[in-house]
C-alpha cells in the first residue's frame, strides 16, 4: 500500500485509505448541502406548492414518494455498476460500495412502498393494487431482502461480494423482464391504473419542488452511502485485526506486548 | 465433450435413481400442494377449474424448489465437485450437465404428471394439455434460475432457505407467462401461441444466462 506517484487520480481516490481520508474531508460537507436542499424541498414542497385541484392535500405525499422510487432504483443502477467493478477488476472499494447500498436502496424502496399504498388510500381506495408499477417495485424489494440475506449468511467478506455481485447482475437482468411482463400480464387481466407522471404535462409549481425534493433524496442517498462504506471499511479492518491477532495468539505469542510488537500492525497495514 | 457432458446426465440420474430420487420427492410434494388448494379454497369444483392451471403453475414453481438445495451442495460436500472443477472440460458444461440432469428428474415428471393432477382440480382436456405444454415449456427456465441460487448456496450450511428467498422474485416472470399461457387456452382473448413463445424465450435466456452465472458462482466461492 505504497503510494503510488504515477497512478492516476481515481486509482488513488478508490484506495481505501485515501477513501478513508477524502470521504472523511467530504462527508460533513455532503451532509449540510443535502440537509440544506432537504429543507429547501420541504419548505417549497409544504408551503409553496399549491393543492392539487383534485387531490387535495394529499398530492404532497408525492414529494416524498416519488424521490424514495427514485432511490430504489438508483441504488440498484449503482449496485449493478459495484457488481461489475467487483467481478472484473476485483476492486476492494467495489464490493464495499454494493454492500453499503443494498440496505439504503431497499430502505428507500420500503419507503416508496409505503408512501405509495398511504397515497393509494385516498385516490383509489385501496392500499394496494396490483398493477405494474406496484408489483415491479415489490419484486424489487424482495430482490433487495434476497441480497442483504446473502450477506449475511456468508462470513467471508470476499467470497460474499462475489456471490453478491453474480445475484445482483442476475437480477439486474431479470428486472426489465419483470416490469414488462407484468404491464403485458395487467394490461390482459385488468385496466392498467398505471401512476402516470409524463415531466412536462406537471405543473411547474409543482415540478420545481419535487425536483428540488429529489435533488435532495439523491445527495442525501451519496451522503448515507459515503459513511455506510466508511463504516464497512473500519469494520473490515477490525475483522482483519481480530484474525490477526488470533493467529499470532495461536502461533504462540505472548498475550501482553509492550510497545513495538503491538503497533506492528498498524490500521493502515490491514486491509 | 459431449462424452463428458453425457457422463456427467448419466451419472446424475444414476445418483437421482438409486439415492431414494429427489424427482419422487417432488412430485409428492406437487400431488401434496394440488391437493391442499381444494381444502383452502372449498371444493367448489367451478372455481377449481378456473384457477386450476394457476394452481399447477405455482405448485410447480415451489416443487422445482424441492433438491434444489442439493444440487450443488452434494458434490461440495463429498469433493466431487472439485474435480469437476478441475477437469479439463469447461466449468459452464459441468453446470449444464448437471442442471439437465436435475430438470430430467424433476421439472420433466412434473409435466408429464400434471395432466393427471389436472383431473384433481377439474381441468377439461384443452386446459389439461395447454397446461402440461406450458409446463413443459417453462420449468427448464424454472430450474435454470434455481441452479444460480443452488450455485450461490452451495458451500452454506442449511442454504434451502436462502436460497428460496433468492430464487422466488427471479421466478415470477416465468410464472407469469406459464400462467398466462395456460389460461389463454381456456379464454379466446388472447392467441395461445403468443405467451408460449414468450415463455420458451425465457426458458432459452435462463439457460444462458443461468449456465454463465452458476458457473460463475461455483468458480468464485473457492
Amino acid at each position: 500500500m505504497s503510494a503510488l506517484p504515477s497512478t492516476s487520480l481515481w486509482t488513488r481516490l478508490s484506495n481505501p485509505g485515501h477513501f478513508l481520508r477524502w470521504s472523511g474531508a467530504a462527508g460533513p460537507w455532503l451532509a449540510g448541502l443535502s440537509a440544506l436542499t432537504l429543507g429547501l424541498g420541504l419548505y417549497l414542497s409544504w408551503f409553496v406548492a399549491p393543492p392539487d385541484y383534485q387531490q387535495g392535500e394529499t398530492v404532497r405525499i408525492m414529494f416524498i414518494h416519488v424521490p424514495a422510487a427514485w432511490l430504489g432504483v438508483f441504488f440498484y443502477g449503482s449496485m449493478t455498476l459495484s457488481a461489475i467493478g467487483t467481478l472484473v477488476w476485483r476492486h476492494p472499494l467495489a464490493d464495499v460500495a454494493q454492500r453499503a447500498a443494498a440496505p439504503i436502496g431497499a430502505a428507500f424502496t420500503l419507503i416508496c412502498l409505503v408512501t405509495g399504498s398511504l397515497w393509494g388510500k385516498p385516490m383509489w381506495g385501496t392500499y394496494w393494487v396490483w398493477d405494474a408499477r406496484l408489483t415491479s417495485m415489490l419484486v424489487l424489494f424482495l430482490i433487495y431482502c434476497g441480497i442483504i440475506a446473502l450477506w449475511r449468511t456468508m462470513e467471508d467478506p470476499n467470497r460474499a461480494a462475489r456471490a453478491v455481485a453474480i445475484l445482483t447482475l442476475v437480477g439486474a437482468v431479470n428486472l426489465p423482464i419483470i416490469k414488462f411482463s407484468v404491464n403485458w400480464w395487467s394490461t390482459l387481466h385488468q385496466p392498467a391504473s398505471i401512476l402516470r407522471m409524463g415531466g412536462p404535462t406537471i405543473d411547474p409549481s409543482m415540478l420545481y419542488p419535487l425536483l428540488t425534493m429529489i435533488a435532495a433524496a439523491t445527495l442525501l442517498g451519496v451522503t448515507l452511502h459515503l459513511y455506510a462504506m466508511r463504516t464497512e471499511i473500519l469494520r473490515r479492518r477490525v475483522r482483519t485485526l481480530t484474525i490477526r491477532e488470533a493467529e499470532r495468539l495461536d502461533a504462540g505469542a505472548p498475550v501482553l506486548v509492550p510497545g513495538p510488537a503491538a503497533g506492528s500492525t498498524p490500521l493502515g497495514q490491514a486491509l | 465433450m459431449i462424452r463428458a457432458f453425457r457422463a456427467l446426465v448419466a451419472r446424475d440420474l444414476t445418483l437421482a435413481a438409486r439415492v431414494g430420487g429427489s424427482g419422487a420427492l417432488s412430485l409428492v410434494f406437487f400431488l401434496m400442494i394440488v391437493a391442499l388448494v381444494p381444502f383452502a379454497l372449498g371444493p367448489d369444483l367451478n372455481l377449481l377449474s378456473r384457477i386450476g392451471p394457476a394452481i399447477l403453475w405455482l405448485a410447480a414453481v415451489l416443487a422445482t424448489l424441492i433438491g434444489l438445495d442439493r444440487l450443488f451442495q452434494a458434490d461440495e460436500e463429498d469433493g466431487s465437485l472439485d474435480l469437476m472443477t478441475g477437469a479439463p472440460v469447461p466449468l459452464e458444461l459441468v453446470v449444464l450437465a448437471k442442471v439437465a440432469a436435475h430438470w430430467l428428474t424433476t421439472g420433466l415428471p412434473l409435466a408429464l404428471a400434471s395432466p393427471l393432477f389436472g383431473l384433481l382440480v377439474a381441468l377439461d382436456g384443452t386446459a389439461m394439455a395447454a397446461t402440461a405444454l406450458t409446463l413443459l415449456v417453462g420449468t427448464p427456465a424454472l430450474t435454470f434460475v434455481g441452479a444460480v441460487g443452488a450455485a450461490l448456496t452451495a458451500s452454506i450450511r442449511r442454504g434451502g432457505l436462502i436460497l428460496a428467498v433468492l430464487v422466488l422474485p427471479l421466478m415470477i416472470p416465468t410464472l407469469i407467462f406459464g400462467v398466462s399461457a395456460a389460461q389463454s387456452a381456456l379464454s379466446d382473448t388472447v392467441p395461445f401461441a403468443t405467451p408460449l413463445t414468450i415463455l420458451a424465450a425465457l426458458s432459452l435466456i435462463a439457460a444462458v444466462v443461468g449456465t454463465l452465472a452458476a458457473a460463475a458462482a461455483l468458480r468464485w466461492s473457492e
